[in-house]
């Protein structure tokens, strides 16, 4: 099986770091990847927040498969397929909505929002063999949350998402000690947007401290010309304003740890917030200070973290927290859904002012998304030259020793290593087909 | 658009040609022109396509700009170091069914439609397709623009991928 040969040149000793293009480019990775990382892997499906009340449900296709991510009437969060027992139509074409029951429109068949198949019309034309019990709505073989983030895993056999999760839950944490109830909720209104480049391309993006100042420059402006101190940076191996370092949490995740300059709703004043602010991010602060101590409340308060759980689950807590996934659909275009997350106690006016510094930089509006976007479009149009021009250069920061820094590329070669093992490692003889 | 103010007395008419005037400056990136049309205190809303009824103040929406914040927009989208209008989209819309709702004082809330193509190298065409509240304060003999909410009509932005240029 041509599975076995590693798409990446590693070498620390040389510090070389090469990856081969056509990962980012082939129908057959695609469909190797769908096999051996999206179902393996725990893949983001929502957060609990945004099903507050029994019944209340989001439609999505997840990984491309249409799930109902539910509440039932008795409280439980469910992930169902969106795929009715009797003959396949999704059951529920509502974005999002409040319901007891899922009715198909085809034939008639309604489940209840657990899932269970409560009524078939004409049941009496069936035999004895059909028990309607055995065909509630099915879902993934694991459906698993943490902190109320909620993950399904379509292997029976994964580990616990708890132990894939590993080192990065303290990351998760984090983000979450903003809240002083420990409650963080989706808000309202979805950024949903196609990219045309590979899925993997957004993991590098959203970590990528390397491209910052080249590919948001009209950003940093922005910033400078809001009062905002942008000062060169100082060392020479930087490139951001302050220091920040690229972290391994094992299982492929990882992150960026970089001290803020650019304001923190939590809890980090600038001008961009206005002067009428200042009192209450005052008061924010001293609440994190009392509750977590100074230290942890100056890790909360004074650092911006992108974390990537593996393979494609991104929460920025930058300009504002966003929580960001993203699916392939096709080998040269992915499906983007981004949200804004935020304490559930926040004051209307702290609530305004995180969703403001959200769209300064984030999203499909923002002053520094769509240069994003069009950075990784731009990959993908230069990569149709891929049998000629084979192998992207990774090697930035090799030579490193110790700590590692956020503007290299130690944290995306941990991605693609983690990646080319899954890939390469995959259980003989079911693979559909041979890449030649 | 003629007549001094004591003459003037607000049509359809008179708000097309002042709605087709801006959607002309918009497709041309006559940016600072266009800003002229502005009150100081304009603002520019997108909200997300799955919540167009909501309020900025608490939904996550895809533009919510006061005017200091047009105004940086305005700066970024001219700068060639805005990657994603650089070189920049090639820009139509055709703005139809005005409709002049209600008027309050010197404030006069219109809708009308709009169907705005964008042509990007390569190939990538976007179609955005919507409707506009515009609030207009009457002044001197014409418009100004306090506040433009544009709805678009897609469930999600989905193909069309950004609104990095001024819908």
């Amino acid at each position: 099986m041509s599975n076995s040969r590693s798409f990446v040149v590693d070498d620390p000793q040389k510090g070389v770091f090469l990856l081969d293009r056509e990962a980012l480019v082939s129908d057959q990775v695609l469909r190797d990847e769908m096999r051996t990382i999206f179902a393996k892997c725990w893949i983001y499906v929502g957060h609990g927040s945004e099903l507050k009340k029994p019944g209340d449900y989001q439609t999505r296709r997840v990984a491309g498969r249409p799930v109902i991510f539910v509440r039932d009437q008795a409280g439980q969060v469910h992930c169902h397929f969106n795929t009715c027992r009797h003959r396949g139509a999704i059951v529920c074409n509502e974005r999002a909505g409040n319901a007891r029951r899922f009715n198909c429109i085809y034939h008639g068949w309604i489940y209840g929002n657990d899932g269970a198949l409560q009524r078939v019309p004409g049941e009496e034309a069936y035999t004895e063999a059909f028990d309607k019990s055995n065909y509630g709505l099915k879902g993934p073989a694991r459906f698993e949350s943490y902190r109320d983030f909620w993950f399904m895993n379509l292997d029976a056999n994964a580990q616990p998402l708890i132990d894939y999760l590993g080192k990065a839950t303290e990351y998760i944490d984090l983000v979450i000690d903003q809240s002083p109830s420990g409650q963080m909720e989706v808000l309202p209104g979805t950024q949903e947007y196609d990219v045309s480049a590979n899925w993997k391309l957004m993991v590098e993006n959203s970590v990528d401290d390397y491209h910052l100042p080249s590919t948001h420059s009209t950003w940093l402006n922005y910033m400078a010309n809001s009062g905002v101190k942008v000062e060169p940076p100082k060392a020479k191996d930087q490139v951001l304003p302050t220091r920040g370092w690229a972290i391994e949490l094992g299982n492929g995740h990882f992150t960026t740890d970089n001290v803020n300059f650019r304001g923190r709703p939590v809890a980090k004043w600038i001008p961009i917030y206005g002067e009428e602010a200042k009192a209450e991010i005052d008061d924010i602060r001293a609440e994190l200070v009392q509750r977590l101590g100074e230290e942890r409340a100056t890790r909360v308060a004074d650092t911006n973290r992108n974390l990537v759980i593996f393979p494609n689950l991104v929460i920025n807590d930058g300009s504002s927290v966003t929580i960001r996934t993203f699916y392939p659909d096709g080998p040269n275009k992915m499906h983007v859904l981004a949200w804004a997350l935020g304490p559930v106690e926040e004051s209307e006016a702290a609530r305004a002012r995180r969703l403001d510094a959200f769209l300064t930089f984030y999203g499909p509006g923002g002053f520094a998304t769509p240069d994003d976007v069009e950075a990784l479009e731009m990959v993908q149009q230069g990569l149709a030259n891929w049998e000629d021009d084979r192998w992207s250069e990774m090697s930035r920061g090799m030579g490193r020793e110790g700590e590692q820094l956020n503007s290299d590329e130690h944290h995306l070669r941990i991605f693609w290593r983690k990646w080319n093992t899954l890939m390469t490692s995959a259980s003989k003889g079911t693979s559909t087909g041979e890449r030649t | 658009m003629s007549g001094a103010s004591k003459t003037f007395t607000v049509t359809r008419a008179a708000v097309e040609d002042f709605l087709f005037q801006e959607a002309y400056l918009l497709d041309n990136w006559k940016l600072k022109e266009w800003e002229e049309l502005l009150t100081e205190d304009a603002a520019y809303y997108i909200p997300p396509n799955d919540n167009l009824e909501a309020s900025h103040l608490g939904t996550l929406f895809t533009i919510a700009d006061n005017r200091e914040r047009i105004r940086q927009r305005v700066i970024r989208v001219l700068d060639p170091n805005c990657h994603a209008e650089h070189p920049h989209s090639h820009l139509s819309r055709i703005i139809g069914n005005v409709r002049l709702m209600e008027q309050h004082g010197d404030l006069l809330t219109v809708w009308s439609n709009f169907i705005c193509h964008r042509y990007r190298r390569n190939e990538r065409i976007g179609e955005y397709v919507g409707s506009i509240r515009h609030i207009l304060r009457i002044e001197s003999g014409s418009f100004k623009i306090k506040e433009r909410r544009v709805h678009l009509k897609s469930h999600e932005l989905g193909s069309l991928g950004s609104v990095s240029f001024i819908l």
